[in-house]
């Protein structure tokens, strides 16, 4: 274990007995686990990449089967049950979620990298929590506020990305069950896992076989079932490029597509906010799962008069996080999802040495196998650098700073994208204006990167479109009269 | 009585030239063309500005000045403004039902039905601006202490390919639905049919709506939208008016800046229909959510 405090600790890891590897993984159609018709590869401990498992790698032909299998369970069962049954099969869903929540956590945490109090005190009890909130949606639909009598779409295609593997499963699955339509859903190639256990919840609840199908792969299985004629609906996340080709391809038929997509969020303090909230906020907003989050708060505006007191407090929090073994219940940072990641890191880190930005690490060491990068931050950093345009989707902050409010707000809006901010000011009538400025779907005042199943996320402008969380991420599952205009 | 062909009228009537409206001037078309709009019966009836793709980004650059201006506004006073619309037409009444008469082809008391109708869905729509906030935002019950609230806020430029056929009241449908929450539009006329919009320009030029929220080009949308779908600063785009072209290109050129399509319907719409909600407004709103801690 690395340390950057001064502090020691001892050692604290929780126990990976709980979880009972399989040597290999096939696909979950129609209710039973079979194998893929395609190849399978590998998925590894990207703390340690050592090899957890071999994943079935699904296929065209394996997509059809189960797009059929949903098209099928979503015409004979699931669109015909009640919503008020519907409902209990996801509450039950919900209710195993949490009995199998040491389990998850533990799965999540080897499978992604991502430390095990995250994964323990985050994803999984938000998953379990999304779906109880959304089964007590499935038989009050008409009072959602879309009209008189919605109705299911059909068959969801539905594509979520690595850095909250089981959440964002939660996140897709959960509201699409609850409006009554079935769904394919394919987990990210890097962290299948805790969506193959998912599989086997769904087998307990005994839920009606085809009402989740989970197809396994990575980009080509991805668009297969994107592109499969017989889905109604795609649900997106991950990059704004994938988005694009996908908002692309469905150009000209009568699929419903729900994007979140990428992000650069600005964190903006103004010289009255709290600094030691402010700079447990921004640490939360960048480092907060090694700054793999879409809504990261990656770029921190300050007002010029606090920059130097507030960068000089940030550095010395950042020393005292840890760095280290994911599964160790004292550990702050874990480790990036995937090489492909760590060189993506790399690479954006290096052209912000190249622009003139000035780069400090937390002087950590870091583990000799796995995948690492230290918590950074960028000083010197302007608009026109990569650094400040790019998403970055790693532990690395660019400073740029500011002086009057309207300067901040031009500058947290100079960009393509307007998926979260963040404000830090002690003066609520600031808080309003800036809130009400921000082109960005979500806006965090005095906090950030909260997540709750009843609130509503999603992006402005090329973050993507649609919501999801709330009574407005129902309208993203539903036919609804906005649909005929 | 139809005097002889030969003989001149005892008074030469003058007649309008039909141009674009951008950032609240009418500039002539920056392309230099006009095209000839005929009656429903193929006479000729005007020579319309045909408008460019020079004509579209400067149209865009019009709206992204006026948007944060109108989408600031208050809800009340965008609601007042709207109304004011419905005042002012009422007042060109008679213009209007000769256009759509001699346009669509339909007797006057069916133009008169439409011109009523079109005016009516002004003052549906003005109403609506202080009441969507209301019915499609919310607060969220959120599992600690916080703050948690949803509500809707203008997309931001809109461009609007405004229905073939239903010349005026197809046009005010789609017209007034984006601007109801703050959005600035660039809108592209019916072409065979251009002459409501341009009358409607002039309304809107004498209205309270400031200058550049509203944008009128005429000429053939199947020239000029392309250059619409793929502007990037341009954030959503009504297909309403591309229902024959190749919308389905127009779709594919939008996703290049993630552009909120809205698709034409399948087959013919009543716009006569009261809308059944409005849907149409939120279509062009993105829902912000906004945290803050509860604390003593």
């Amino acid at each position: 274990m690395a340390k950057m405090g001064t502090f020691e600790y001892a050692p604290a890891p929780e126990s990976r007995s709980v979880v009972d590897l399989q040597p290999s993984y096939g696909l979950f159609v129609d209710g039973e686990f079979v194998d893929a018709a395609g190849t399978s590869f590998k998925t590894i401990n990207p703390a340690t990449e050592e090899v957890l498992a071999e994943v079935g790698e699904a296929d065209a032909a394996d997509v059809e089967r189960a797009v059929a299998a949903a098209r099928r369970a979503h015409t004979r069962v699931w669109s015909r049950m009640s919503g008020a049954e519907r409902g209990k099969y996801l509450f039950r869903i919900a209710r195993i979620m949490q009995e199998r929540a040491r389990e998850l956590a533990v799965l999540e945490t080897l499978d992604n990298g991502k430390p095990i109090k995250e994964s323990r005190d985050v994803d999984v009890p938000t998953a379990a929590a999304f779906f109880f909130y959304y089964a007590g949606w499935a038989d009050k639909l008409d009072h959602a506020g879309f009209g008189p009598s919605p109705r299911s779409l059909g068959v969801a295609a539905q594509v979520i990305p690595w850095n909250f593997p089981l959440l964002m499963l939660a996140w897709k699955i959960a509201p699409a069950l609850a409006c009554g339509n079935t769904v394919v859903l394919k987990p990210a190639e890097t962290t299948p896992l805790t969506a193959l256990l998912f599989a086997e919840i769904c087998q307990q609840a005994d839920l009606p076989p085809g009402v989740v199908n989970i197809v396994t792969g990575a980009g080509p299985t991805g668009r297969a079932l994107v592109e499969h004629p017989g889905v109604d609906k795609i649900a997106f996340t991950g990059s704004t490029a994938v988005g694009r080709g996908i908002a692309q391809q469905v150009a000209g038929s009568r699929k419903k597509v729900t994007l979140e997509l990428g992000g650069k969020a600005a964190n903006i303090v103004f010289s009255d906010a709290p600094l030691d909230q402010a700079v447990e906020g921004i640490v939360n907003g960048i480092f907060f799962n090694q700054g793999q989050v879409c809504c990261a708060g990656s770029r921190l505006l300050v007002q010029e008069d606090v920059a130097t007191e507030l960068v000089e407090r940030l550095e010395r929090r950042l020393m005292t996080l840890r760095l280290g073994d994911p599964m160790d219940k004292n550990t702050d940072v874990g480790a990036i999802n995937s090489r492909a990641q760590l060189d993506r890191i790399t690479e954006l880190a290096a052209a912000g040495d190249a622009e003139g930005a000035v780069r400090w690490s937390a002087p950590c060491e870091l583990p000799s196998k796995g995948f690492w990068f230290p918590p950074t931050v960028f000083t010197g950093v302007s608009n026109t650098h990569r650094i400040a345009r790019e998403e970055i989707f790693g532990p690395v902050l660019s400073v740029l700073t500011f002086r009057t409010p309207d300067e901040a707000i031009a500058k947290a809006n100079n960009t393509p994208y307007g998926l979260s901010a963040g404000i830090w000011t002690e003066k609520g009538s600031r808080i309003l204006w800036a809130a009400d400025k921000l082109r960005a779907g979500v806006v965090w005042a005095n906090t950030f990167n909260r997540f709750d199943p009843t609130s509503p996320f999603g992006g402005y402008k090329e973050s993507g479109y649609g919501r999801e969380g709330g009574r407005h991420g129902l309208a993203s599952y539903l036919h609804s009269e906005g649909d005929d205009l | 009585m139809t005097p002889p062909a030969t003989r001149a009228p005892a008074r030469a009537e003058v007649r309008k030239t039909y141009k674009l409206y951008i950032g609240g001037k009418f500039p002539r078309t920056e392309s230099g063309r006009s095209y000839e709009v005929t009656d429903s019966r193929g006479r000729f009836w005007a020579n319309a500005s045909q408008g460019s793709r020079k004509d579209a980004r400067d149209a865009v650059v019009a709206a992204r000045g006026a948007f944060s201006g109108w989408a600031g506004a208050t809800a009340y006073n965008r609601g007042q403004v709207l109304y004011r619309v419905a005042e002012l037409m009422e007042g060109r009444r008679a213009q209007f039902v000769d256009e759509v008469s001699r346009g669509e082809g339909i007797t006057r008391p069916q133009a008169e039905r439409v011109v009523s109708t079109a005016i009516d869905r002004w003052v549906w729509y003005a109403g609506w601006t202080d009441k969507v906030a209301q019915v499609a935002g919310n607060a969220n019950p959120v599992a600690g202490p916080y703050f948690n609230l949803s509500a809707p806020e203008p997309t931001g430029v809109v461009a609007v390919l405004a229905p073939q056929d239903s010349s005026l009241l197809g046009l005010v449908s789609v017209l007034a639905a984006p601007l109801v929450m703050g959005n600035a539009v660039v809108l592209v006329s019916s072409r065979d049919r251009p002459l409501p919009a341009v009358t409607l320009s002039e309304v809107l030029a004498t209205s309270d709506v400031p200058g550049g929220v509203v944008n009128v080009i005429t000429g053939d949308a199947a020239e000029v939208a392309p250059w619409l779908a793929s502007h990037s600063d341009v954030n959503a785009i009504d297909l309403a008016g591309a229902a024959d072209l190749d919308w389905a290109a127009l779709e594919a050129r939008s996703a290049g800046t993630l552009k909120r399509v809205l698709r034409p319907r399948d087959g013919e719409v009543d716009w006569a229909a009261t809308p059944s909600g409005p849907a149409r407004i939120l279509f062009f709103t993105e829902t912000k959510t906004v945290w803050h801690p509860k604390g003593r």
